[in-house]
């Protein structure tokens, strides 16, 4: 039976079991003539649970564990039907396999081994389904009789129900949470791989990135070099320079939206605001490098600079403008927070509306006004498509803003395009630049909870 | 102590009137408070108490769609003159609010915040002893004088009440208004704050709404009832507990409104 008529099945068995227990659960009221401790609706969803829920389950399960575990058994055949495949080979001995089982390659390209293996292929997979079917049917059955025995008008259907419920909640987290869990690992391991290759130190404080591989063993420079600074030195000062435009542009507008405002033109203006969020990163990597770079190269020639036409400064304004929306909207939820009645409170003291904004209700909304700055900082770290278009791709270390230089997402996207592979120093220097750069994000974020935390007046 | 009989006239109402939008809060209050008094503002709620009190220090300015109409004058002075200085008036009548307010800074900054932003202390050393006064002329001086730096905020609700009037009493008013003031507080705090208010009085002219009748006759020489806008009667609080003159005041007074 496919997957699709499985689960069909089940939820009609769920649907049945539902209303069948209700009904079951009103006549057997109707004869104990006792009180019923839960209504006919917990009865019937914990019938449908029982019937519906531990299949369910063993479907996914399945669809996630039963392909690993025939890979390993074909793997297996193929190994014993020609013991000396080379690591590669039998990788595409098995892809082969796969191909044709499934008629995307034509038998002339197939040899012996290939249609016995897709012969043994075929045969596990029905076998599998069966199984499967099976499984499924009895653990339904079995779980619609387990629900039905369970009823009885003092059966407490409503607080099991409930575990249920709170069972499946606990899940999802968990599955949310391993997945994380997975992702670092695997960023960790990946890394681990790379400095097996290159020292941590030359990553981590080498002076000169230029990841490429020699493609024979001969070629000159063809060692690479995977210093980070330059990257991360390029990193910190677009970051720099679109929080200089993004925090006192996003700071004050925030500030101007919630106290001098009119409703009206709160209504209007914060929503507007709002949008640039919206504009995909993309379009401001063009509009940075059609308009903003070569406007600034032009000025530039204007004064007597030679720019680039690529600079860390357009990448940076251009960012900062994307970054404005988060930190006022942020900074305008945070100062909206503050209670009107601190605002009353300084007013009576005789403070003018200023000092009443610069003493009273900016020092109470500056955690959350900090922890707006962080998150936009980790934003504005990971932002990659501006950077791409506006700033280059060269990874110069320098200091002057002017200059074409990179960062650490670019580097990435670098790295990964094209045929990489897979455990190339190339392709694992991009682990271990995600890694750095995600503990750098993690303790951003880490700082803006514990200053939120820390410094939080409780007003209730 | 005041004589009660001839006392001096601090706050001179007249036809005070305030819309709030459309909606009138105020209809032409006439109403003299005199000096160095408890004067208590009582009523059912939304009858205008707190929106008279706002009229005294101008806080109804600060309200989007409020006006105010008719004359007050403090000493003689009219307070809705185009020449007058709301921040300097402010800091004449002070203002405790019906919830604690202090701001998220340390006891001493929130005591100290007044007199700085007025400039009344040259030095820290003046500025310490003004602090040291207000808070023990608000009778929280024993409480927190080891920890002047915790934070406002950390304080217990009657406290943080007594912390807001050490506040406003540092930049040295002549009128304190108090909405309310121990509405959100228990009983002991109660008590504390009312005492305080006797001793208040000597110096200032004090301004309080209390939607508690013993609270009223307990702390107030005169007490004004407020019904739906209108000042039905005031006079000394003896006498409106005792005898009231209008039908409605009496049950307001006995429990029968509210
Ligand atoms: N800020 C405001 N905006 C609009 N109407 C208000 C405002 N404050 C008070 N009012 C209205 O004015 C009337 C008097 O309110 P208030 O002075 O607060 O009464 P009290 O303090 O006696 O309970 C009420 O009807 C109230 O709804
Ligand atoms: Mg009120």
């Amino acid at each position: 039976m496919s997957t699709s008529f499985l689960l069909i099945c089940l939820f009609g068995l769920g649907g049945f079991s539902y209303f069948f227990g209700r009904r079951r659960i009103g006549a057997l009221t109707r004869a104990a003539r006792v009180k019923q401790h839960s209504r006919d609706v917990y009865h019937g969803s914990f019938v449908a649970l029982c019937a519906v829920g531990v299949p369910l389950i063993v479907l996914l399960a399945w669809a996630g564990l039963s392909p690993l575990l025939l890979d390993a058994m074909l793997e297996d055949f193929l190994r014993r039907q020609s013991p000396d495949l080379s690591l590669g080979e039998m990788g595409v001995a098995m892809a082969k396999v796969k191909a044709y089982f499934s008629g995307a390659l034509p038998e002339a390209f197939t040899g012996e081994l290939i249609r016995s293996g897709s012969a043994y292929f075929a045969e596990l997979r029905s076998a599998s389904n069966q199984a499967r079917s099976v499984a499924i049917t009895l653990l339904a059955l079995g779980g619609l009789a387990f629900g039905l025995s369970k009823l009885a008008p003092r059966f407490t259907a409503r607080p099991a129900v409930e575990r249920v419920f709170n069972a499946a909640m606990m899940m999802a987290s968990a599955i949310a949470i391993l997945t994380t869990i997975g992702i670092v690992l695997s960023l960790i391991f990946e890394t681990l791989r790379f400095f097996d290759k290159v020292p941590v130190m030359d990553f981590l404080f080498g002076l000169s990135w230029s990841p490429q591989i020699a493609m024979r063993a001969d070629q000159i420079g063809g060692a690479g070099a995977f210093g980070a600074i330059p990257l991360f030195a390029g990193t910190m000062m677009i970051t720099f320079i679109a929080m200089l435009v993004a925090v006192p542009i996003g700071l004050m507008s925030a500030i101007y939206l919630s106290e001098y405002a009119n409703p009206r033109l709160r209504g209007i203006a914060k929503p507007g605001i709002e949008i640039l969020a919206g504009v995909p990163t993309v379009v401001y990597g063009f509009f940075a490098a059609l308009m903003v770079a070569p406007f600034l190269r032009d000025s530039g020639a204007d004064i007597g600079l030679a720019l680039s036409s690529e600079s860390a400064l357009a990448a940076g304004l251009v960012m900062g403008i994307m970054i404005i929306p988060f930190i006022s909207s942020l900074s305008d939820d945070v100062i909206n927070a503050v209670p009107q009645t601190l605002r009353d409170g300084a007013a009576a003291l005789g403070a003018t509306q200023s000092e009443t904004i610069r003493q009273v209700v900016l020092p109470a909304a500056l955690p959350g006004i900090v922890s707006a700055i962080l998150l936009a900082i980790s934003r504005a770290i990971g932002e990659t498509m501006i950077v791409v278009m506006a700033a280059g791709v060269a990874a110069n270390l320098t200091a002057n803003p002017f200059e074409s230089v990179t960062t650490v997402t670019v580097q990435i996207v670098m790295l990964l395009v094209g045929d990489q592979e897979f455990d190339s120093a190339k392709t694992l220097a991009a682990f271990a630049l995600g890694l750095v750069l995600f503990l750098i994000t993690l303790m951003l974020n880490v700082v803006a909870l514990y200053v939120v935390n820390r410094f939080r007046e409780q007003y209730d | 102590m005041t004589n009660i009989e001839n006392p001096k006239v601090k706050i001179k109402a007249r036809n005070m009137t305030v819309h709030y939008g459309d909606a009138q809060a105020l209809h032409g209050i006439d109403l003299d408070l005199n000096a160095n008094e408890v004067t208590a503002l009582i009523g059912p709620s939304g009858c205008g108490k707190s929106t008279f009190l706002r009229c005294i220090n101008r806080m109804n300015d600060v309200i989007d769609g409020c006006r105010v109409g008719g004359s007050l004058s403090i000493d003689e002075q009219d307070v809705y003159d185009a020449a007058v200085d709301v921040v300097e008036l402010r800091a004449r009548v002070g203002m405790v609010f019906q919830k604690p307010n202090p701001f998220p800074k340390s006891i001493y900054d929130n005591v100290a915040y007044g007199p700085r932003i007025h400039g009344m202390a040259q030095d820290r050393a003046s500025l310490d002893a003004l602090v040291e006064r207000s808070l023990k002329r608000a009778g929280l001086w024993q409480e927190v004088k080891d920890r002047l730096s915790a934070s406002g905020t950390s304080l217990s609700g009657g406290q943080q009440q007594r912390l807001c009037i050490a506040r406003a009493i540092a930049v040295n008013p002549d009128i304190v208004l108090m909405d309310e003031p121990c509405s959100a507080l228990d009983p002991i705090a109660t008590a504390v704050i009312e005492e305080l208010m006797e001793e208040l009085r000597r110096d200032y002219t004090i301004v309080i709404v209390t939607h508690s009748m013993q609270q009223a006759a307990r702390i107030s020489q005169r007490t004004a009832y407020f019904h739906l806008g209108d000042l039905v009667e005031h006079g000394q609080t003896e006498t409106i507990f005792t005898t009231p003159q209008h039908q409605q005041t009496e049950a307001y007074i006995s429990g029968k409104i509210g």
